[in-house]
């Protein structure tokens, strides 16, 4: 093992960690974001919310995240959309991650007893006002686990952007195998940086969880 | 450039022999994968610590890392200590040694989960240690490691994608031949997303359908 090596390399180890935690936490934003909005709507009577919220969930949990992304970054410009690696790299995993965090999030919401709506509505409660002042704060706290699963998935599955050439930590892994024939020794690096984020991201989780179960 | 989708039957045969790799990939890395979860279980149930250790450490490594990184690991770290695998080969062996860490914890927790009332029953009604593990528990095991181990098997085929990296010629690197080819990068990752789609329905459906039959074993 050729700690010299690693002790000269690190550095550039960091930087694209510090990537991948930014495009991470971006992608969950827009996750939580998409995944939120189409489990209301896969939710709803109105077959014109309904339906095209679970055709997301299904044709993007149905295929690879890998080809959706190259169909972002390489066929995009053909119909028009011109993205930077790091922008396609946001939205493509971003959007991939939505679909699995709806299933999450409708989860969480189906698994609150049915009883709990009749009760708000015979109380004279309006079906949104059921649904945000009964059901989710109550399906919050199932909820929290699974997408906790869902994100810890995410920023493994960020590598991928690797391959549109955004310098994070798996590219960077790559780009010095490459050049220095030592894989072990890159392969130790980037799981040094790849253990701590999700170590602490799960703590994170674990400590927003048991937050929400105390409210 | 619009879009051209007349030009995909051009290149059918690339992607039909793209699938056929994609699938055998899946099934190889995941019959793989069941044997080492096994292997995986069985030590991590052990009472020695010495067996323990290393599985937990292992299975801690690789579910904390991305599965790309894996592959660099495997096929780099071979071709540096001298084992010049195909890339085939490479890719079923991290492809297997990832979904085992998860496979284990599946099998691991069906193992316990078997109540140890059934042993003794078994027994009382004069089974053999052999017609024990046979008819009772390795049924009821199935049966409960059955959804999980096929959500697994979905995820392999999806994941499977990433050995493209390495070059092996599956699916999605069949698709970008084809693109170096005709320099229609939409068309094609689209005809590939759309392949690997009906694949993923047929394998949810088979799934279901072992769920129904292994149900009855409850």
């Amino acid at each position: 093992m050729d700690i010299e090596l690693i002790g000269r390399i690190w550095p550039f180890f960091a930087e694209a960690a510090w990537v991948t935690v930014k495009i991470s936490i971006l992608a969950i934003m827009l996750g939580l974001t998409l995944g939120f909005t189409a489990a209301l709507a896969s939710l709803s009577r109105n077959p014109v919310l309904r339906w095209p919220a679970r055709s997301y969930v299904s044709l993007f949990r149905g295929t690879p995240a890998l080809i959706q992304l190259f169909l972002l970054y390489f066929g995009g410009p053909q119909i028009g959309i011109h993205l930077e690696p790091f922008e396609a790299g946001v939205i493509g995993l971003g959007v991939n991650i939505g679909a699995y965090m709806c299933e999450s999030i409708r989860g969480a919401i189906i698994s609150v007893e049915k009883g709990q709506t009749e009760a708000g509505s015979c109380l004279g409660l309006a079906h949104h006002q059921v649904m945000s002042r009964i059901i989710l704060p109550q399906a919050a706290r199932m909820m929290v686990r699974p997408l906790g699963v869902n994100a810890i998935a995410l920023i493994k599955g960020s590598a991928i952007v690797s391959t549109i050439s955004v310098v994070e930590l798996s590219y960077t892994a790559h780009r010095y195998i490459s050049s220095t024939y030592k894989p072990f020794e890159m392969f130790i690096l980037a799981s040094v940086f790849y253990l701590a984020i999700v170590t602490i991201f799960s703590y994170g989780v674990k400590w927003v969880d048991r937050g929400v179960a105390l409210e | 450039m619009g879009l051209d989708f007349t030009i995909i039957p051009e290149y059918l045969d690339l992607l039909i022999a793209g699938t056929w790799w994609t699938v055998a990939l899946t099934v190889v890395s995941m019959a793989m994968s069941l044997i080492i979860g096994v292997v995986f279980a069985v030590m991590q149930l052990s009472r020695h610590r010495l067996v323990r250790w290393p599985v937990t450490f292992f299975a801690w490594l690789f579910m904390g890392t991305p599965l790309l990184l894996q592959l660099f690991l495997i096929y780099f770290g071979l071709v540096q200590i001298g084992l010049d695998l195909n890339a085939f080969v490479a890719g079923v062996i991290a492809l297997s040694l990832h979904f085992a860490v998860y496979n284990s914890d599946i099998i691991r927790s069906a193992i316990i989960a078997i109540d140890d009332g059934q042993y003794e029953a078994a027994r009382s009604l004069g089974l053999s240690q052999f017609q024990t593990m046979t008819r009772t528990i390795v049924p009821q095991a199935v049966a409960n490691v059955t959804p999980a181990l096929g959500n697994m098997m979905i995820a392999l085929l999806k994941e499977s994608s990433l050995v493209s990296v390495i070059g092996v010629m599956e699916l999605t690197l069949s698709a970008q031949r084809a693109i170096s080819d005709s320099f229609r990068s939409f068309e094609f990752y689209l005809a590939a997303a759309a392949i690997y789609y009906v694949v993923n329905l047929t394998l949810e459906q088979a799934v279901r359908i072992t769920e129904r039959r292994s149900a009855r074993y409850r």
